[in-house]
């Protein structure tokens, strides 16, 4: 909402408030003033010029040298607006000018002939092309005839003016009107709210003698109220009515048009004017469309109707679609003598649904859509009735067609001083109430001690005592609440485990070098399921803005392998990244099973020392290290199973168990998953980490520290090259006896030296007694035992 | 024999002073005081003594050789001495160059703002509840007040599934989660977590985003302990000579509702670009719980009062670290997110 200060000086008396000033005090007490705008961006020198005479330039087509009489002398000034012409009045910026956007005035020669000053397009003055009437879009603007040569254009055209502008919460409906806003300022200031007098000649004929009405839907449509004005002669509407839509933000058109926006923005009651010779049937129904009907709106659209939508009919075809705009068939054109003024209350939910189905928003239905304040709805018409007869020479037929079943009647809300008090945690007197009460014209009375109040029907937000509450404490002052902590016992707040062991794993992964990324939820359709631990019907949104966010995501994977494409895009080669957050599956109810997962996307160089010649690339047992330290940390078993999962490489991929279960998997990419995706060696996991998180770990009881030295003995073997390490492992350990305490491998070599098709591994079995110290004999026996068992599985012991 | 002796003592110091390393100075104990050394020949020529002078002299050589062995000693830890400061001197290194690097990584900048929010309302007594991302409209709108048709839904355009289900829009649904399940008791929560706008994405905007909420419930809960409490996270979080202002506001779930603004913690009031001039930046909405919203979830909205409040980690951090584009926290440029590593302490 745009609010010219000079127009609400109409209504209301601001004190003379400087605008910033009064822009803090509306904002402080409930309204936010998100700008306040100079309409006069500090212009200078712009004067009222009368052109006496026109020629073309010699030397330019495009240009004329006119002599205007700027009221002090005859000034030649060349102008490139197509629109001059001999005998207008116009707008000159005299050399010397300051116009907006820093642009000063200066005298100058074009073309060889001298130009004193400019003249000039409304745009030129800071007004947006939006707003400028269609007949100035493209060239100068012309000033009535009566516009008094050679006086200031700033302070006779009402551009000495601030405008504050408005951000408006949904609730405050009411100040989308300068009388609303008056009614807030008054409450701010104290001051008194002076309504617009309506008066005005009627002619002998009524307007029932022209017009008939009929209601079919009541309950949407429960006041319809319409004047008829004829003989009006359509035209410019005067300067200062036009410079008025202006700072609020509309275009002027004509009068008639003018008028009911002008009553619109001034009581919030969207009105409408038909042209009575187009509707051609002296009749105004209202009724629900048909479904499948058409009509062509005043932004020349056809659009096709359905049985919820209220429509404005002549009886036969709509002619407005109710509350949202008008029809083209009965506009009115400068050929209009006789118009109809619509004013109504349109039910706000069906101007919702009407408005939202034909992608439609307009001043009037964001009004209607909110609920207008029924009180006003008469007084409205009966306003733009008088300003045509005014400004279009009208005569405004007696009494109005009406049809009236909607209820004026003010909401009473009871409240208790001590309610209100005990609600803020301060103390406001009885008095100051009453008293902020009154300033917001609320009428109240005490009764018991109680504060009955009715609230008029333009404030339709106060509801409830809460409501009061609010009323009250803003006009007091949010400063004057004091600032205290809740009284209740003390409760001890915290984490719950789970909470607490996802900041350990957080912890953890950066502790081990990995940084914390966060991607978006939604993806594509392609991406959806790829790396995804279960397979499950993807989720798909209504109405997404994009294909790429048009799915929710089952894997963390694609989207964190996207930021190390980004990354390494931009040279940064070694990249370690991972995430937490939600992977979205299919669920047994309508809610999806939200699966928290943790990703991890590394690729190359894992360890970098540069100047002392240690580089390793990343490869799948730094993050196999990572899920078994992870694992140890929070003291759950996670074993791992060889797999195969699409894109990722087939010998190099394991799935992560837990009790039996697949819960993640680690890999390295199938090299045409890292060519798609332009990225070298990288190796990736995805954890289910809900499931590891939600396992309650046993408390913690130490184990003696060992007080016999323990021995160690090494075993290399020639194996085969697809025999894996965890088999021969198991063989020892079971082999072992209870004496054998570890094992471990400490060597791998599968290079050139060994036959076609072998390995070797080499272990490190460790022996160990808790209750004394080993003889040799004692472990040579048990590590023999071993070899045997080793032989007999076919491993080639090496010497 | 004396002056033999007394000769051969001469020369052997001499040697030792002479001597520079501790090879030479070796060759010089082996040369006088060895087993075919000068002295030991001495030694054993005394048999030809007579046997009266043989104590004496054999006295006399003893004191001979006990001072060169003395002599040499002393010259042997001196030039030992300069060996191993020489070899040390060969190993110096140079302390310039780079440090092993350790490894390390860090927290999301948006996890750091949240965690350090969590922990400040943690000490308060505050539990942490989390709740579905993908909800229910009756949570997300219509248990907060927002029934289907209100006008204020328009404020958050949404992304549906079905009819009845959507991405959630701010956190509160774990609100109204929480006080159903809750079953009339008091409540001290805070609720974190991601939410979803259908917003195009800018350097102000994103459909996706964070939200941290809090919400207390209690028998005489006021309005000034709203503002005691924010006041309390203001300085906490922004430093301890913020002041808070509050503005009267609207949200469908609260009434009163308020927005926060704190004193500008860059220029302190005075007017700069963080503020906009104003001296106030805008932090967080807030307010006093909707007797509906209390009555929908089973509370008696006579006996138990509430405030809530919530607040966007992305424009704190933005706010914090001069952060000039939303996009940043969602695109995971390791040369942005590795500026989160140190401490602010
Ligand atoms: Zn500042």
């Amino acid at each position: 909402m745009l609010v010219s200060i000079n127009w609400l000086k109409d209504y209301v008396n601001t004190q003379q408030l400087p605008p910033a000033e009064l822009g803090e005090k509306i904002t402080r007490s409930g309204i936010e003033v998100d700008a306040v705008i100079d309409r006069s961006h500090g212009m200078t020198n712009v004067v009222v010029g009368y052109v006496e005479s026109c020629v073309k330039h010699p030397e330019a087509d495009k240009l004329s040298i006119c002599q205007v009489d700027v009221g002090e002398e005859t000034a030649q000034i060349i102008c490139g607006a197509p629109n001059i012409a001999e005998g207008q009045k116009v707008i000159v910026a005299r050399p010397g000018a300051k116009l907006p956007g820093g642009i000063k005035i200066k005298k100058a020669k074009l073309r060889g002939e001298e130009s004193n000053g400019m003249i000039c397009s409304l745009q030129e003055l800071g007004i947006e092309g939006k707003l400028v009437p269609k007949a100035y879009a493209e060239g100068i603007y012309v000033l009535p005839k009566d516009a008094e040569t050679g006086s200031d254009v700033i302070a006779n055209f009402n551009l000495d003016d601030t405008v504050l502008e408005l951000g408006l919460t949904p609730n405050r409906a009411d100040a989308m009107s300068m009388l609303g806003v008056a009614y807030e300022v008054g409450a701010i200031l104290s001051e008194e709210v002076k309504l617009p007098e309506i008066s005005y000649q009627e002619s002998a004929d009524t307007a029932a003698s022209m017009l008939t009405l009929t209601v079919d839907a009541p309950e949407a449509n429960p006041l319809y109220v319409a004047k008829v004005v004829r003989n009006i002669k359509v035209q410019e509407s005067p300067m200062w009515l036009q410079q008025r839509l202006m700072a609020a933000g509309v275009r002027p058109h004509n009068n008639v048009v003018d008028v009911t926006n002008y009553v619109l923005m001034e009581y919030g009651q969207p009105l409408h004017a038909f042209d009575y010779d187009l509707l051609g049937t002296g009749n105004i129904t209202v009724r629900h469309a048909k479904e499948g009907e058409m009509i062509t709106t005043l932004d020349d659209a056809e659009r096709k109707l359905s049985a919820h939508q209220l429509v404005i009919t002549n009886g036969e075809k709509p002619v407005a679609i109710a509350g949202v705009m008008g029809g083209a068939n009965s506009e009115v054109s400068d050929a209009t003598t006789t118009v109809v003024i619509e004013s109504a209350y349109f039910e706000s939910g069906s101007v919702r649904q009407t408005s939202k189905d034909h992608g439609l928003r307009s001043d009037a239905s964001s009004r209607f859509e909110k609920g207008v304040d029924p009180n006003r709805v008469i007084p409205a018409a009966e306003r733009a009735a008088q300003l045509l007869s005014e400004l279009a020479g009208g005569e405004v037929l007696s009494g109005s067609v009406v049809f009236d079943k909607v209820s004026k009647e003010e909401k009473i809300v009871k409240v208790s001083p001590d309610f209100i008090n005990s609600r803020l945690g301060m103390k406001i007197a009885f008095e100051e109430m009453l008293d902020i009460l009154n300033r917001l014209k609320f009428t109240t009375e005490a009764v018991n001690g109680q504060l009955v109040i009715s609230v008029p029907t333009r404030r339709q937000d106060i509801q409830i005592p809460e409501d009061v509450i609010e009323e009250i404490a803003r006009l007091h002052g949010y400063d004057e609440i004091p600032a205290t902590l809740p009284e209740a016992e003390t409760t001890p707040g915290g984490l719950t485990p789970y909470q607490a062991k996802r900041r350990i794993v957080r912890n953890f992964l950066e502790g081990a070098g990995l940084l914390q990324a966060t991607t978006y939820s939604l993806t594509s359709e392609k991406s959806a399921k790829q790396f995804a631990l279960e397979k499950t019907e993807t989720t798909r949104l209504l109405m997404p803005m994009s294909e790429e966010r048009s799915i929710l995501r089952q894997s963390l994977l694609p989207h964190l392998l996207e930021s190390v494409t980004y990354n390494t895009a931009r040279r940064m080669d070694s990249v370690a990244l991972y995430e937490t957050g939600a992977v979205f599956l299919k669920g047994n109810d309508e809610l999806l099973n939200e699966q928290e997962h943790l990703a991890v996307a590394i690729t190359g160089l894992w360890l970098d020392n540069s100047w002392q010649g240690e580089k390793k690339p990343v490869d799948f047992f730094v993050l196999k290290g990572i899920v078994e330290a992870l694992s140890a940390k929070l003291g759950v078993e996670l074993t791992f199973e060889r797999g195969q999962m699409d894109d990722l490489h087939p010998g190099r991929t394991a799935f992560v168990v837990l009790n039996g279960q697949r819960i993640g998997v680690i890999g390295q990419l199938h090299p045409s998953e890292q060519k798609a995706r332009d990225l070298k060696t990288t190796v990736v996991m995805e954890l289910n980490l809900a499931a590891i998180l939600t396992l309650e770990t046993e408390a913690l009881v130490y184990t003696q520290v060992p007080r016999y030295p323990s021995m160690s003995r090494d075993v290399a073997l020639v194996l085969s090259k697809f025999v894996e390490a965890a088999t021969i492992e198991n063989v020892i350990r079971s082999a072992g006896g209870k004496l054998l305490k570890d094992v471990r491998v400490f060597d791998l070599y599968e290079g050139d030296k060994m036959e076609e098709g072998k390995k070797s591994v080499a272990f490190s079995l460790t022996y160990f007694d808790p209750e004394k110290t080993l003889t040799d004999e004692e472990v040579t026996k048990a590590h023999e035992k071993v070899l045997a068992a080793l032989t007999d599985v076919g491993a080639e012991l090496r010497s | 024999m004396e002056a033999q002796l007394q000769e051969l003592k001469t020369q052997a110091l001499e040697k030792i002073a002479e001597a520079s390393t501790v090879k030479e100075l070796n060759d010089v104990r082996v040369a006088y005081l060895g087993k075919k050394g000068p002295i030991t020949d001495l030694l054993k020529g005394m048999g030809k003594l007579p046997a009266e002078e043989r104590p004496k002299m054999g006295a006399l050589v003893n004191v001979v050789r006990e001072e060169v062995t003395t002599q040499l000693e002393a010259r042997m830890v001196l030039l030992e001495e300069e060996a191993i400061n020489a070899k040390l001197q060969s190993e110096t290194i140079d302390i310039t160059l780079p440090g092993r690097p350790v490894k390390t990584g860090n927290a999301h900048p948006l996890t750091r703002v949240v965690e350090e929010i969590e922990d400040l309302f943690i000490s308060m007594g505050y539990e942490v509840a989390e709740g579905p991302e993908v909800e229910k409209d009756y949570y997300n709108f219509e248990a907060l007040n927002l029934p289907k048709g209100h006008p204020a839904r328009d404020m958050q355009d949404s992304f549906y599934i079905t009819e009845d289900v959507l991405l959630r829009t701010h956190t509160s649904p774990v609100q109204a989660r929480t006080m159903e399940a809750k079953g009339g008791e008091p409540i001290k929560i805070i609720c974190p977590g991601k939410v979803y706008r259908r917003d195009s994405d800018d350097a102000t905007h994103s459909h996706q985003f964070t939200q941290i909420e809090g919400l207390v419930i209690g028998e005489d809960i006021r309005m000034s302990d709203l503002k005691g409490t924010l006041s309390v996270f203001a300085k906490k979080m922004f430093g301890d000579d913020r002041e808070i202002r509050l503005r009267p506001s609207f949200f469908p779930f609260t009434e009163p509702s308020v927005e926060m603004d704190i004193s500008c913690f860059k220029c302190g009031g005075s007017g700069c670009n963080v503020c906009k001039k104003t001296g106030w930046i805008e932090i967080l909405g807030a307010g006093m719980v909707h007797p509906n919203v209390l009555e929908m979830a089973g509370y008696d909205s006579k006996r138990l009062t509430g405030f809530a409040f919530g607040m966007g980690p992305e424009r704190i951090a933005m706010l914090k670290y001069g952060v000039e584009d939303i996009r940043h926290f969602y695109t995971n440029d390791v040369r942005f997110l590795s500026q989160f590593q140190r401490t602010e302490l």
